[in-house]
């Protein structure tokens, strides 16, 4: 189903057109409003009447994370502060917290735009749907809420935390679909079965899920321990919130909601674009927005852009899942680590949970790299009774770990249950060497 | 002629222990014999215990990395000499004791011994002078 084909299946032309016509205006608007923007652009010998077509954007400074802390709280919002009706804030792990303001027409894009992603999962108004992302400062609670009362369907603000109420609500009142993030579906698959709640008990049959890099694993995993079809949404605050793209039935990446996010993709390195279908790191633009605009912002985000028609009728070009962050690099005696390698290693062991921290410490003047990973307990048999048994397995793990990330880490091996679940963005890395 | 003996995975951090124990505890599950392999990391508590077959669904229920695993209860009187009838006559025939552990009160006691080949070392029991025991019999020991 297509929430809105004017715009979701418009021809490659009238896009280009269009989003053509947005960025002049938006960069017209942001050097008029926005004092960074305006010195970043003559710094550059640009003025807004440089930037006529979409190719133009190349033309266009890039905008980081860090522009926005050092403006903080309110430096590169646009409209004035009586035309905005709310801020969100993304979680500051270092430094300030990134605030987001958005107008009255900035909720209403916001919400157009999950009510695309929610159609295209075949959510409808006959639906009883459940947002069990974290309501407040994040913005994936009230994002995708707003999308949901847009399709019409029967919202149950449910948040996070209470799993055990949201697991018997699920039941009780029929509920049919869901959004969270795929490690607390997980988690509320996992506090159903303890609570003595079955698949047949239960109507759930869509799954949003979003906010953290998830693999077809763990797809698979949540599918069919909840009995339904899980989809990818995919957003950041930054840019919106939830719904910047989002998957359809084909399943073959994530439709970017491009007449109002404009993606690139570029060398992390060297910041040049590359050409289509190459990866990189993903940047995005907002075409329409008015409370925060940005231009060309560097997500980090490492994936594709996926051209052509896609089977399920739209035209928007799609963007692969997220394969790693062009900053979660750990160097590890010198060696390059991602996280995403290890959790590849834990993924093909099914003796173990798809779960894993990594703790990283110096000791001596060397550091070192320990994978906590957890025994799934239907994996535990009788075979595993001996030390010599359960060593072996973790030598397994040790030494696949080593052909993988080049480097030897040491494997400790956790009860079922031991590694916290999130309810928010997955920790997936202790780096306990920058606090000395 | 064998029995399920409890294999439970333990991290070593403290109370974790107590957390199965209290479960057996709370399913009025008596623990006739135990014992622990301990490694620096981990610890496997190995159990034998009346209605293994309950317990192991109870601690399973509370998420606990449980096992049921067969092993030989030998049953055990005042005669000096028999852990080493045992020991002997599976070491002549060339089977491998994974882990064995025993007790012995008032005259009564158990062996508890995992082998690595079980067929055989059924055959090695059975022409000794021992006897197991089924876990029908497990609450006479506990009592």
């Amino acid at each position: 189903m297509i929430w809105n084909p004017n715009k979701e299946c418009m021809s490659r032309d009238e896009m280009s057109a269009l989003q053509g016509k947005r960025l002049h205006k938006i960069v017209e608007y942001v050097y008029h409003n926005v004092p960074f923007y305006r010195n970043k652009l003559q710094a550059m010998d640009l003025t807004p009447d440089d930037i006529r077509t979409i190719d133009d954007i190349v033309k266009l400074p890039f905008t980081t994370k860090k522009d926005l802390r050092d403006n903080y709280p309110f430096g590169l919002q646009a409209a004035p502060q009586s035309e905005i009706i709310r801020i969100h804030a993304s979680s500051g792990t270092t430094g300030n917290p990134t605030i987001v303001g958005y107008t009255r027409k900035d909720i209403g894009v916001w919400s157009e735009c999950m009510a695309r992603s929610l159609t295209s999962f075949g959510v409808t108004r006959n639906d009883i749907f459940s947002v069990a992302y974290g309501y407040g400062l994040f913005t994936g609670g009230l994002g995708a809420h707003n999308g949901v009362e847009m399709v019409g369907a029967s919202v149950v603000p449910a948040s996070t935390g209470n799993t055990e109420k949201h697991a018997k609500l699920i039941r009780d009142l029929g509920i049919t679909g869901i959004a969270c993030t795929p490690s607390y579906a997980l988690y509320l698959a996992e506090t159903m079965e303890q609570i003595g709640i079955t698949k047949d008990q239960i109507k759930l049959r869509v799954g949003a899920f979003g906010a953290e890099p998830w693999t077809e694993k763990m797809r698979e995993e949540i599918e069919e321990r909840l009995g339904l079809k899980g989809f990818n949404i995919y957003g950041l605050s930054e840019i919106m919130g939830p719904s910047v793209s989002y998957e359809c039935h084909a399943q073959n990446g994530s439709h970017i909601n491009e007449d109002h996010f404009y993606p690139e993709i570029i060398n992390p390195v060297t910041l040049e674009p590359l050409p289509l279908g190459q990866a990189g790191e993903l940047v995005f633009t907002t075409l329409t927005k008015e409370g925060m605009p940005v231009l060309r912002y560097r997500t980090r985000d490492l994936c594709s852009l996926i051209p052509g028609q896609c089977s399920c009728g739209r035209t928007s070009v799609r963007m692969s899942s997220i394969t790693g962050r062009s900053d979660d690099m750990l160097i590890i005696r010198g060696i390059n680590v991602f996280p995403s390698q290890v959790e590849s290693v834990v993924l093909s062991m099914k003796e173990f949970a798809p779960r894993y921290l990594l703790v990283v410490d110096r000791v001596n003047n060397l550091d070192t790299l320990e994978v906590q990973v957890e025994l799934r307990q239907e994996y535990f048999t009788a075979t595993f009774d001996t030390p010599a048994a359960i060593d072996e397995l973790k030598k397994r793990m040790a030494d696949k770990l080593r052909s993988v990330l080049s480097i030897s880490a040491k494997v400790s091996l956790k009860a079922p249950g031991a590694i916290e679940r999130s309810q928010g963005k997955s920790v997936r890395v202790i780096d306990n060497r920058k606090l000395k | 002629m064998t029995i399920n003996q409890l294999s439970i995975f333990l991290e070593n951090r403290s109370g974790t222990l107590t957390k199965v124990l209290d479960i057996l505890k709370e399913a009025g599950i008596l623990i006739i014999a135990s014992s622990i392999a301990d490694t620096a990391q981990y610890g496997l508590l190995r159990i034998v215990c009346t209605e293994p077959q309950r317990a192991y669904q109870e601690l399973e229920r509370h998420g606990v990395a449980v096992a049921l695993s067969d092993v030989f209860a030998i049953a055990l009187d005042e005669r000096p000499g028999q852990i080493a009838e045992v020991v002997r006559g599976l070491s002549e025939g060339n089977i491998g004791i994974v882990y064995m552990y025993s007790f012995f009160l008032h005259g009564k006691g158990l062996l508890i011994i995992r082998a690595d080949k079980a067929e055989e070392a059924r055959e090695v029991i059975l022409r000794s002078s021992l006897r197991c025991i089924s876990e029908s019999e497990l609450p006479d020991w506990g009592a």
